[in-house]
């Protein structure tokens, strides 16, 4: 069966050298071949005559011959593509650059060793062993203008210091610049130490390992079954409990000389209603405790009397002692008597 | 408070700097991955690609599930992969009963979607399925020439679109010289129908002819499909225009006052305005103004002298 196409007679194709390319916008299909084969070798037909379209106007270019074989220099191509990133912005000249630029200073170039006078050596200008190192200097003269507290050394230290705090502080402020129009160094990235936080600048502080343990915890009480139940991460270790450690005692148990809660009720009510009085109170311990009190009243008194008139102590009256527990007896046993 | 973050190795700053925008740009690495489900042929497909683009491509192998290109929230996890490997072109492929065997081309304009073309994968033929001789195999990484064949590339819209980014897919890197001895592959897209297109992989082998021209021969070896363009998605206007941008474009800014001459070379024009010559103030000054101290003092000394003479008379 014979296929119907429309061919143009000339072959205006679309050849762009740049990219390889060849298009033919004049070939319809407008019925398909009944086989695939046939519109394989059909496409393959259309495919080689473009092919050899680019490959004419490819080989015509003038060429160089190479080891591998003849290099040719391709002309730009002429189809356009969308950028995959966006334009590279200029870098803005930093503040010293504009400075020196409008006085008309110009950078010169430095060597990287200096004719060292002192050792007679070629030194380093920057680094390790290098030429005028702040370290090296062994005597730095007074002058008039010293006050006489400060430490010539220490002071060169801190005015290296901070020389060297303002030029981090010039350098970040040029790179925040350059930043704001978009025009940041790759290598470079500006990162935020803290939040901005209102108010003080106060850095968020930093919760230890335990606090963090307990917060989960914390959270988990707030269910009904005090967190119990929770789905828990893999390795998350069960919640430490909060509060004294409650026993109480089991429901169901067999009556016996180890009932626990008979032991329980009885020791009790031992210590409320006690049959034995001075099973309560420590008899001597209270005495002792009352006459030392008193002696140490006693002693105060006559030291203050001592102070005023020296006259003899030994001959002052001893108070009578009145034992208090006597009381206590009868009351006990009044109680005992009411139940 | 800002810190200033730098590379501290070698290596790492020079990855960055080749991540860096560029004013000319070389190739764009492609991205291929997949969705919740694919098919047999689908993974065919998208292996075949990878092997294509062996030296510029990164091949995805898991299943990701919240990737949806053409739905607005599920492009965040392809802009990130994006990111990360440095890829502008991706190739995301799934299966689904609605849409069987789905391709979905994509490019992105700063690590962000740019545009989309959805294709449906149709009888398909993998490389191992087409016998040839061995020694013409195409090596890997050789720019290929690209034919396009239809008047469907020019008409439909879809076609038009699909074309522009079969091209960014198969060109490979953008050179300036090129050896032509290591010409050896084309790829050949024609528009069948108004919205179908078939496209094969070939190699090419050269044969004499009376001139300089060698005569092209096409054996098809590579991966053939049946592209059935489903979906697709165009920039919006103001970010075309700013990914069609290049370096020439920008408008020189024209210096006022300075016009170059072939004899003198750069002439510029210095415009002085006219002098005022009453109101400039004198730098040091001049001798009227001495002369009037002297006589102003000698004026003085004289009345205190006529002063005292009239004292001493009196």
């Amino acid at each position: 069966m014979e296929m119907e196409m429309e061919m143009e007679s000339q072959k205006p194709f679309h050849v762009d050298v740049g990219n390889l390319l060849a298009f033919n916008p004049f070939r319809s299909f407008p019925s398909l071949p009944a086989s695939r084969d046939e519109l394989v070798k059909e496409c393959l037909q259309e495919g080689t005559k473009l092919v050899q379209a680019v490959a004419d106007s490819l080989f015509n270019l003038p060429s160089t011959e190479d080891v591998d074989g003849p290099l040719v220099k391709l002309p730009p191509p002429t189809s356009k593509l969308p950028r995959e990133k966006h334009l590279p912005k200029p870098k803005p000249p930093t503040k010293w650059e504009e400075f020196a630029k409008k006085k008309g200073i110009q950078n010169r170039k430095k060597d990287k060793v200096v004719w060292d006078e002192q050792t007679g050596t070629w030194k380093r200008r920057f680094g390790y062993d290098r030429v005028n190192d702040d370290k090296d200097i062994p005597i730095i003269e007074a002058k008039m203008t010293d006050e006489p507290g400060v430490d010539p050394f220490a002071k060169r230290q801190d005015d290296k210091k901070k020389r060297v705090e303002k030029q981090e502080k010039n350098r970040l402020q040029n790179l925040k610049q350059a930043a704001k129009i978009g025009a940041l160094p790759s290598h470079v990235q500006l990162a935020a130490t803290s939040l901005p936080i209102t108010g003080t600048q106060a850095p968020p502080k930093k919760v230890t390992k335990d606090e963090l343990g307990n917060v989960a915890g914390m959270a988990a009480t707030s269910t009904a079954s005090g967190g119990k139940f929770d789905r828990k991460l893999p390795g998350e270790k069960p919640a430490k409990k909060q509060g004294k450690h409650r026993k109480f005692l089991p429901v169901v148990e067999g009556s016996g000389i180890g009932s626990r809660e008979k032991e329980q009720t009885e020791s009790v009510l031992n210590k409320l209603i006690s049959k034995h009085s001075h099973e309560i109170l420590n008899v001597g311990k209270a005495v002792t405790m009352y006459n030392v009190k008193k002696e140490k009243k006693a002693r105060n008194k006559r030291n203050q009397e001592g102070k005023s008139s020296s006259a003899t102590n030994k001959l002052k009256p001893k108070k009578q002692l009145q034992k208090k527990t006597g009381k206590k007896g009868p009351v006990s046993s009044k109680k005992v008597k009411a139940k | 408070m800002m810190k200033i973050k730098t590379p501290r190795n070698g290596r790492v700053r020079r990855e960055l700097e080749k991540r860096a925008p560029k004013l000319v740009e070389t190739g764009k690495k492609t991205l291929i991955l997949q969705g919740t489900k694919t098919s047999g042929t689908l993974n065919g497909v998208l292996s075949e690609i990878y092997h294509l683009k062996k030296g510029g491509a990164v091949r995805f192998t898991r299943k990701n599930d919240n990737i949806r290109p053409f739905e607005s929230g599920g492009e965040t996890s392809l802009e990130f992969f994006s990111l990360k490997t440095d890829c502008s072109i991706f190739v995301y492929g799934s299966h689904s009963k609605k849409r069987p065997n789905n391709l979905v081309i994509g490019r992105m304009y700063d690590h962000h979607v740019y545009d989309l073309v959805e294709v449906g994968v149709e009888n398909f033929k993998s490389i191992e399925s087409f016998t040839y001789d061995k020694k013409m195999a195409p090596r890997v990484g050789s720019k290929p020439f690209i034919a396009f064949v239809g008047e469907g590339f020019e008409n439909v819209d879809e076609l038009k679109h699909l074309k522009e980014v079969l091209l960014d897919l198969l060109r490979g890197e953008v050179v300036e010289n090129i050896n032509l001895a290591g010409l050896d592959r084309a790829y050949v897209c024609t528009a069948i129908s108004s919205n179908k297109v078939y496209l094969t992989h070939c190699a090419i082998r050269l044969k004499k002819s009376g001139t300089v021209v060698p005569r092209m021969e096409l054996v098809e070896v590579g991966p053939s499909m049946d592209l059935v363009v489903r979906r697709h998605r165009l920039p919006n206007e103001g970010l075309r225009k700013e990914a069609m941008r290049t370096a020439k474009d920008q408008p020189k800014k024209k210096i006022k006052n300075v016009s170059s001459d072939a004899i003198e070379g750069t002439i510029g024009k210095i415009y002085i305005p006219d002098q005022k010559v009453g109101d400039v103030a004198l730098p040091n000054k001049a001798k009227g103004v001495k002369r009037e101290r002297r006589e102003a003092k000698k004026k003085e000394a004289n009345e205190r002298a006529s002063k005292k003479q009239k004292e001493e008379s009196e």
